[in-house]
């Protein structure tokens, strides 16, 4: 029997339920961007919550960039498949081979910027006028200021100095052809708050995220997981140790911290002990102080 | 260490600052987020590193709130941004907001979900201007509890002068507000005195730090918990057998079995269930995100709204409002615009502007017009009635936004005072402080439904001697004896007691009446049909009672004879006196009198006897419903 969840995990889940509905109700075809991250992952549960007994109105689509941890996209899969929910994947690596982005070279090279291209050419597709997504307000200094319904130009470009105010619990939604919206059911959560609400309620994530024993290369003091995309170059330290990932992304470019968290529980100790943000694992955010402002501008997540 | 479980009991408020560009509020929110070990070891290398290049000494907090690209060049906050931090008891969502003078529309968005302001105030300069206007704003948008921070102590070497100086200011402007909690404390956000822990270098100080207050203040007094509103968001039809309304109570709460109204349709049915993903419960309360299903097959959509059958909110398609304009491009009258209100979205015009409000002083001004950041009361018209209640006893349902049809840009916020014809000026009604408005106990409705008739305000004003309190009295009587509840005020009752301390000055005369009004208002909400019997010689007072209840509620009645007919009656020797000069000026003779504009009743007691005049009275009750 799970527990009931009150206090402030309760006013959280039903201010992103309120959103998710308005959501729906204003937009004509929505979709929601789902990487088999955590918090796409609590955001989809949510959703699931929202519309019951309906199924979820909208279909979720995955940005692939090609350089997933196998063990994402099973549990994308299964967990897509027990929500009952309709999922669509576009693959970055179609966008290279139409040509519409050229790849980065190089050993640190990383596919994460291209996503931007591969996301305005799905939205274009799929005809959609707003994708949800699990951004949180916390995560990093541009995002302290989105809003939970945010306006795109018809080039998919967010200009932070001409926002829509948002007051109350009155989200604008109205647009001109061509322009659409990104929305942002969890703004107001915090890691711990996801990680609570994943515990309270239950809800089962990728094995990424908790501890386990994996070869790692130490590069420019982040941790990244030896894999396909990610060989030793000179300098780097490579070695097997217990990790745990914060955030799940593109493989190249998400650091793992060193952990002994085998549970959940453990993983909220150690969160609330944490001294290093989740972000701090992430090498894109570090190549300038307004790397995501910048990234954000152009149509980024 | 923390558990789990600590965090998972935590209560969330959310909080507003605002303070002048160099009072230190970005300092101020680094360092509580700092010294609560909000801010990891990463942002904090970041911080250092961005510091020495910007060529600053010591470490700049401020930099760990301003986040945009922009505000790093130009050194100040350009908008909202929300903070996170916990404590072991409390989650805290701040909406840090930049406290420049083209920024009001940032303020009022930032103020709009808080239920409390921290003001700052640097202790060498005092109150200033704009520690005003952010006060205003925070009273405008009914945050219940203000802080004022006197920042900046260790600059006056910790003096409590500085402090007192503040506070003394601080309090006098307030008094023309309506924000009934104010504290008061004294930190240095550079040095971290008082912020989360007491500083010694202040003893005479005796109240607690910044966090201290934050974690211990009422949350919730903004909700209303008593009138159930519940906006239709989305309707949900997973199958033939399932038609569920998916929304957010805004207000009040709901039972299965219990009944209910639809607005527009006015249909009636009962809830059969409150359903949840989680599996059905027995009560939907405010703020919970549910799904009602109900008994009967009605044609619900989005934007109608579900309220109990005995407590419906005003349903109109006009009223008055508060707006905050908040676009480049001016407000244009008869222009339409969109309009959103809780669910609901349609076409309205603002018909006209009765004032602008100076944010610094408070004056009204006359103008045809609103710009960016002013703030104005106007009067608004909707293309289909609204179902709404005032902001200030209810925020869901008494705010709205304004919506360009043309860019879809957000262009006002307003918030609505009531139908129109009013005449209270809620910036310069006072109120007490340290009481929270939290509704009453036993709504009016269910009284009146006890008693069998509806609580009224009979407002009987004129001359002396023109043969008010007769009336009154006898009118009383007659209801009395058909069992309606009734209470009878006059202007001999209150000059003994409550208003005892008051002459005859025409401040005295208005300081009266406003007492008046407040006593007949507490009777009303009881239930009762209230008479009142007062030379009231002022319009705006009269009109000031009249505000404080619903539309209809309020009947004014205009009792009056010829003066000659005044002075053969002079019922209490006053008009003998008046010519001997030993009373205080006398209404009507030798001080002003201000006849009704447009009473319910007009009652010539030259030519109309008592028995005549009751009569008319109670027909004129008869035929607004108010007595059977």
């Amino acid at each position: 029997m799970k527990t009931k969840i009150h206090g402030h995990l309760e006013m959280l889940e039903h201010e992103s339920i309120y959103v998710l509905r308005e959501v729906a109700a204003q937009f004509e075809r929505p979709i929601l961007l789902f990487s088999g991250g955590k918090d796409s992952i609590v955001l989809s549960w949510l959703a699931r919550k929202a519309f019951h007994p309906s199924p979820i109105p909208f279909p979720l689509v995955h940005i692939d960039t090609g350089h997933n941890f196998p063990e994402t996209l099973e549990f994308r899969d299964r967990y897509v498949k027990e929500l009952g929910s309709e999922l669509i994947v576009r693959y970055v690596q179609d966008s290279i081979d139409q040509g519409r982005v050229k790849e980065e070279t190089g050993p640190e090279a990383s596919r994460n910027s291209l996503q931007t291209v591969t996301l305005l050419d799905a939205l274009k597709e799929l005809q959609a006028d707003v994708a949800i997504g699990g951004a949180r307000r916390d995560e990093e200094k541009a995002r302290a200021k989105e809003r939970f319904f945010s306006h795109r130009d018809r080039y998919g470009q967010w200009d932070p100095k001409n926002q829509r105010p948002e007051l109350w619990n009155l989200y604008n939604g109205r647009k001109n052809p061509g322009e659409h919206f990104r929305a942002f059911p969890l703004s107001n959560w915090t890691e711990m708050d996801v990680w609570q609400y994943i515990h309270l309620e239950g809800i089962p994530i990728p094995g990424l995220y908790l501890a386990h024993e994996r070869d790692v290369v130490r590069r420019n003091g982040i941790l990244l997981a030896r894999t396909d995309y990610i060989q030793p170059i000179p300098g780097d330290e490579v070695s097997r140790q217990s990790v745990r990932f914060r955030t799940i992304g593109d493989a190249t470019c998400t650091g793992a911290v060193e952990s002994t968290a085998r549970t959940i529980e453990a993983v909220i100790q150690e969160t609330a002990a944490a001294r290093v943000t989740e972000r701090g694992g992430r090498s894109d955010d570090k190549r300038s102080d307004t790397a995501m402002e910048d990234r954000k501008r152009v149509g980024y997540f | 260490m923390t558990t789990p479980t600590v965090y998972a009991e935590m209560d969330l408020l959310r909080f507003t600052t605002a303070g002048s560009v160099d009072d230190g509020k970005s300092t101020l929110i680094g360092r509580l987020l700092y010294d609560t070990k909000s801010i990891f070891e990463d942002q904090m290398e970041q911080i250092e590193g961005a510091s020495r290049r910007l060529g600053e000494s010591e470490v700049n907090l401020a930099l760990i709130t301003d986040g945009l690209r922009a505000e790093r060049e130009q050194k100040i906050t350009i908008d909202v941004a929300y903070r996170y931090f916990a404590t072991p008891r409390r989650k805290f969502i701040i909406a840090d907001t930049p406290g420049h003078v083209q920024y009001t529309r940032n303020m009022v968005t930032g103020a709009s979900n808080a239920e409390l302001a921290i003001v700052l105030v640097d202790a060498r300069n005092g109150v200033v201007t704009q520690s005003k206007r952010h006060a205003f704003i925070a009273s405008l948008l009914g945050i219940p509890h203000l802080i004022v921070a006197v920042n900046k102590m260790d600059l006056v070497d910790y003096a409590e002068v500085a402090y007192e100086k503040v506070r003394h200011d601080f309090t006098e402007f307030s008094r023309k507000l309506t924000v009934q909690d104010i504290t008061f404390i004294p930190i240095s956000a550079l040095r971290g005195d008082n912020v989360v822990e007491w500083s010694d270098r202040m003893p005479w100080y005796k109240g607690g730090s910044l966090l201290h207050r934050l974690e211990t203040v009422n949350v919730g007094s903004r909700r209303n918990h008593i009138d159930f509103r519940f906006p239709v968001q989305y309707v949900l039809r997973p199958n033939q057998g399932f038609r569920g309304y998916a929304g957010t109570v805004a207000s009040g709460s709901v039972a299965p079995g219990e009944e209910i109204v639809i607005l527009p349709s006015r249909r009636h049915s009962r809830i059969r269930s409150v359903e949840t993903y989680d599996g059905a419960v027995g009560e939907a309360r405010t703020g919970d995100a549910v799904v009602l299903t109900i008994e009967d097959e009605v044609d619900i959509s989005r934007g109608d709204m579900i309220v109990r059958r005995k407590n419906v909110p005003i349903v109109g398609d006009r009223f008055e409002a508060y707006l905050c304009w908040m676009s480049e491009t001016p407000l244009e009258l008869n222009g339409p615009y969109m309009l959103l209100h809780t669910t609901n979205r349609m076409q309205a015009f603002v018909e006209r502007i009765e004032y602008r409000v100076d944010v610094d002083t408070l004056h009204r001004q006359a103008a045809n017009s609103l710009e960016l950041n002013e703030i104005g009361r106007v009067e608004i018209t909707t293309s289909k009635p609204l179902f709404f209640d005032s902001y200030r006893v209810n925020v869901r349902t008494g705010s709205f936004v304004l919506v360009d049809l043309h860019s879809n840009v957000t262009v006002a916020a307003g918030m609505i005072r009531g139908e129109p014809t009013r005449d209270e000026d809620v910036t310069e009604r006072p109120v007490s402080k340290d009481v929270v408005w939290e509704g009453w106990n036993v709504p009016r409705e269910e009284r009146e439904i006890r008693t069998g008739h509806r609580a009224a305000i009979l407002w009987f004003t004129g001359l002396p001697g023109a043969g008010k309190t007769t009336i009154a009295r006898e009118v009383e009587r007659r209801l009395f004896e058909r069992g309606v509840r009734t209470m009878l005020l006059d202007g001999d009752q209150l000059r003994h007691g409550l208003s005892g301390d008051l002459g005859f000055t025409p401040g005295d005369r208005v300081e009266n009446i406003r007492r008046v009004g407040e006593v007949a208002k507490l009777f009303f909400e009881q239930g009762s049909v209230v008479l009142c019997a007062f030379v009231s010689p002022y319009v705006k007072g009269r009109e000031a009672v009249g505000a404080l209840v619903p539309e209809g509620r309020f009947l004014e009645i205009h009792v009056h004879a010829p003066a000659e007919e005044l002075r053969r009656r002079d019922p209490k020797g006053l008009y003998r006196r008046e010519e001997r000069g030993e009373v205080a000026p006398l209404t009507g003779v030798s001080a002003p009198y201000e006849s009704p504009r447009s009473p319910a009743l007009d009652l010539d007691t030259g030519s109309v006897g008592v028995e005549e005049a009751v009569a008319a009275v109670l027909k004129l009750l008869e035929g607004k419903g108010i007595v059977g």
